[in-house]
């Protein structure tokens, strides 16, 4: 590079760059950014805070809907009066839906195992099958042959673990009914083709046999071995004593009941198909057609049903809204105390703060689970469950909220724009709420994220324990459909399963989710706690 | 420090005292637990309920209270759990069964957890680091019923190497019943592992960066030793203090496993009080919740001084 030296440069080669014109501030380019808007892109670049926040959403969605799509609900209206939904005889079902079990997949087919099944048993369940047109044998998982002594010579025994549906699996049940439901029954079967009464099948006629309804053929013991011709197959036992569909009115007349509607396949036309008893007459019913007959749809349970007979689907539906909706107004009402309460402690200090925090001292040494039974115990009657139990968790819930904003109190009351607004004459009150709170807000909104998953565990646990009773309001909450499905947990795993899965997704995401709200509003904490 | 434990001692005894008087007036205020008419213990019990007080004003009944508290330690009799035998005997045999599990479980999982945080602390950012923080993150997340449930669901149903529920009896340190307390152990673990595992992690980071490490390293230290006298030293300053804060917490146990696995223990008794409902026996329930909960925060206070000299605790400005 040359280092040249300029000396006489005449006068005109200079010329003024802006003599005329105006000057402005360039417009800015690019976009202003404001504080949230700065979170939000911060917030989003934490992938997994943002699948978190997916999933909430999702299950948010999910306690929405399901309830409304499920067509089943955990409580009946019966005469204007609100009645839990209980089903006697489809409880504790697993997963099933008709359209995909008949597909063969493998799921939602119902099924339950069964060990070391003889081949009587196996017969026995496949009986029901050939009965109804409901094969609840689905496969053979599995077969152990054993060495037995059966009358004094060695032999093989085979026994098999096979996977019913259970669904199927009930077969048949007797149902005494009235001679009018009687009647609607068999309308009932005319008018869609579903058969719902059976022939009857008397003990008498099966080796003295009363609580297995699942018997229509001819059996070898009262044990109900199956008996088989030489071809081997089941014989009927069907009753044909046409006496016991009648009756004895006032007059001593005789009373035939008509059962004029579907016959099964083989009947020759004398089969009989009830049992009349004093003034109401004994069915055989096929209880998955006689559950049409009383829903109008066939059994469609895609969560199974719980101890009740619920649908676990809807419930964990209401359960879920009731929970979030539960710890959203918590929280929101905990907001507000705290702010306030640790507002004037921050801003005052001094012996106002002292007094307060005395206070909140003594509160914060109570156990919450003895505020949550004390509320339930007096309030309970007086306003309700849920009022008492949001109480409880107000009480001592604020608690954390209201050292946090102190602590932002503090940190902002000495700086100089409150100052500055001081001195222009505003008053405390505006101080506090329009000056040092909005500051404040970003850190105090994002422990609220991380109050909801505190609330709704906790108010799990308390329903799980049975503390809480929500039974009143029916409602359900996810932690009471864990204890129920705690004390079947062998026989029904998924009705402890899904609730559980439920429950911990949603924590996970909410813990997820304000993690990353925390790490996006305050960028000097980020990756010192998670 | 003296001053500021005595100071400390004096505030807590007050605060227990107010939120006693406050749970025992709110229970007084309920009516009494009905006696059924055939109880062989009825007459009884309505004389013992006459001496407590009853049909006093409460304030007066608080006093009588405290008096038989102070003079004979009398915290009163059970009502319907186990009439007629004292509450304070009858917490005090529940005790072992809580203490042993409580115990066992931070035996097992404070190691474990502060050996976890500490490898996730030193191999941080990498695979193993974010392995062990989503898992913790996880496990804290989650409630402790839903992995007691699957415990018992695996271990004990499905591969049957435990018993559903605790063994009854009191032989608590025979090898059936330790067995059969394992399930209980390691539900109650996970959290204690989760929680000592993050705090250690996210306080040896912070450690680790600081400028005391890299003067160590330039005095020619090598990392481990660096890592152990000085990052590690420096970390237990806050992990200390909440082992202390766990061992005053084996006392008050943990309702939810209690139920789960049967254990016979304090958890068990106040639900069990609450369900009865046995009102003598859930006052002393409470008071006993309060000061172990309240003994827990002044010992981890105050041994924050005691580890680290440089912090004086309740010091002025």
């Amino acid at each position: 590079m040359d280092n040249n030296v300029y000396e006489h440069i005449p006068a005109e080669q200079f010329e003024f760059q802006q003599l005329n014109a105006n000057i402005h501030d360039q417009k800015l380019q690019t976009k202003s950014r404001g504080y949230f808007a700065d979170a939000m892109i911060r917030f989003k670049k934490n992938k997994s805070s943002v699948v978190a926040a997916w999933i909430i959403l999702f299950l948010v969605v999910f306690s929405i809907i399901s309830p409304l799509v499920s067509g089943y609900h955990i409580y009946d209206e019966k005469e204007d009066k609100k009645v839990i939904h209980t089903d006697t005889v489809y409880t504790k079902h697993p997963p099933f839906i008709p359209w995909i079990a008949e597909k063969n997949l493998g799921i939602f087919d119902g099924a339950v195992t069964h060990e070391s099944q003889s081949e009587a048993q196996v017969l026995a369940w496949k009986a029901i099958g050939m009965e109804t047109g409901y094969n609840p044998f689905l496969r053979e998982v599995g077969k152990t042959v054993q060495k037995e002594k059966y009358r004094g010579k060695w032999r093989d025994v085979t026994y098999y673990t096979i996977e019913n549906n259970k669904y199927y699996e009930r077969g048949m049940l007797y149902r005494t009914v009235s001679f009018a439901e009687f009647q609607r029954i068999q309308d009932f079967q005319n008018e869609t083709g579903i058969q719902v009464i059976y022939p009857y099948v008397h003990a008498d006629d099966i080796e003295g046999i009363k609580d297995n309804p699942n018997i229509w053929y001819k059996v070898k013991d009262a044990k109900g071995t199956p008996y088989t011709d030489s071809d081997g197959n089941l014989v009927p036992a069907y009753s044909t004593n046409q006496k016991l569909m009648t009756y004895r009115d006032k007059d001593d007349n005789t009373v035939e009941i008509k059962y004029d509607s579907l016959r099964i396949e083989s009947d020759p036309g004398n089969y009989v198909y009830g049992h009349v008893k004093s003034g109401s007459i004994t069915v055989r019913i096929c209880y998955y057609n006689y559950y049409q007959y009383v829903n109008g749809f066939e059994p469609s349970y895609i969560f199974g049903t719980n101890s009740m007979g619920q649908c676990l689907f809807t419930a964990i539906g209401v359960g879920a809204r009731f929970s979030l909706i539960f710890a959203i107004v918590v929280s929101a009402i905990n907001l507000c105390i705290g702010a306030v309460y640790g507002a004037i402690q921050g801003y005052y200090g001094g012996w106002i703060d002292l007094l307060l925090d005395r206070i909140s001292d003594i509160l914060s040494g109570v156990p919450f689970i003895v505020v949550a039974t004390l509320f339930q115990l007096h309030l309970a009657e007086k306003v309700g469950v849920v009022p008492s139990f949001i109480f409880a968790f107000i009480l001592t819930g604020w608690l954390g909220m209201a050292a946090l904003t102190r602590k932002q109190f503090y940190r902002f009351k000495g700086q100089e724009f409150v100052l500055a607004a001081r001195t222009l004459g505003a008053s405390d009150w505006r101080l506090m709420f329009k000056h040092v709170f909005p500051n404040s807000l970003g850190t105090i909104v994002t422990s609220c994220a991380l109050v909801i998953p505190g609330v709704i565990s906790s108010e799990t646990n308390l329903t799980y324990l049975g503390i809480i009773n929500l039974q009143e309001l029916f409602g359900t909450s996810i932690g009471v459909l864990m204890s129920q499905g705690q004390t079947a947990m062998t026989s029904a795993p998924h009705a402890m399963l899904f609730p559980a899965l439920f429950i911990s997704l949603l924590l996970i995401s909410f813990n997820l989710f304000g993690n990353g709200l925390r790490d996006a509003f305050n960028p000097s904490t980020r990756g010192v706690e998670d | 420090m003296f001053k500021y434990l005595v100071q400390r001692t004096l505030l807590m005894l007050v605060t227990i005292f107010i939120i006693t008087g406050m749970c025992f007036i709110l229970i007084r205020m309920l009516p009494p637990a009905a006696v059924s008419p055939d109880d062989p213990h009825a007459e009884v019990i309505e004389l013992r309920r006459e001496a407590m007080g009853y049909n006093k004003p409460l304030l007066v009944q608080f006093g009588i209270f405290l008096k038989d508290v102070l003079t004979k330690w009398d915290w009163g009799l059970s009502d319907k759990l186990y009439v007629g035998r004292d509450v304070f005997q009858l917490l005090y045999q529940k005790m072992p069964a809580t203490v042993l599990v409580n115990l066992y479980s931070i035996i097992f999982s404070i190691p474990i957890g502060i050996i976890l945080g500490i490898i996730a602390a030193l191999k941080k950012n990498t695979w193993i680091d974010h392995t062990i923080s989503t898992l913790t993150m996880v496990v804290i997340s989650v409630p402790s019923f839903v992995y007691a449930f699957v415990i018992q669901y695996v271990l004990s149903y499905k591969l049957g190497w435990f018993p559903f529920l605790m063994k009854a009896g009191t032989d608590y340190f025979s090898w059936e019943m330790f067995h059969s307390m394992l399930p209980a152990v390691m539900a109650l673990s996970f959290g204690v592992i989760a929680g000592f595992t993050r705090t250690t992690r996210a306080e040896l980071t912070e450690v680790l960066t600081s400028e005391f490490m890299l003067l160590a390293r330039t005095k020619g230290l090598t990392k481990a030793q660096a890592t152990v006298r000085h990052a590690f030293r420096n970390c237990m300053v806050v992990v200390l203090p909440s082992i202390f804060g766990n061992f005053i917490g084996v006392m008050s146990g943990s309702l939810i496993i209690e139920k789960i696995f049967s254990i016979p223990g304090v958890g068990q008794l106040y639900i069990n009080s609450i369900n009865a409902p046995d009102y003598p026996m859930f006052i002393m329930n409470t008071f006993f919740y309060t000061v172990i909960g309240l003994a827990a925060s002044i010992i981890v206070d105050i041994s924050y001084g005691f580890i680290d000299p440089r912090i004086r605790m309740g010091s002025k400005k």
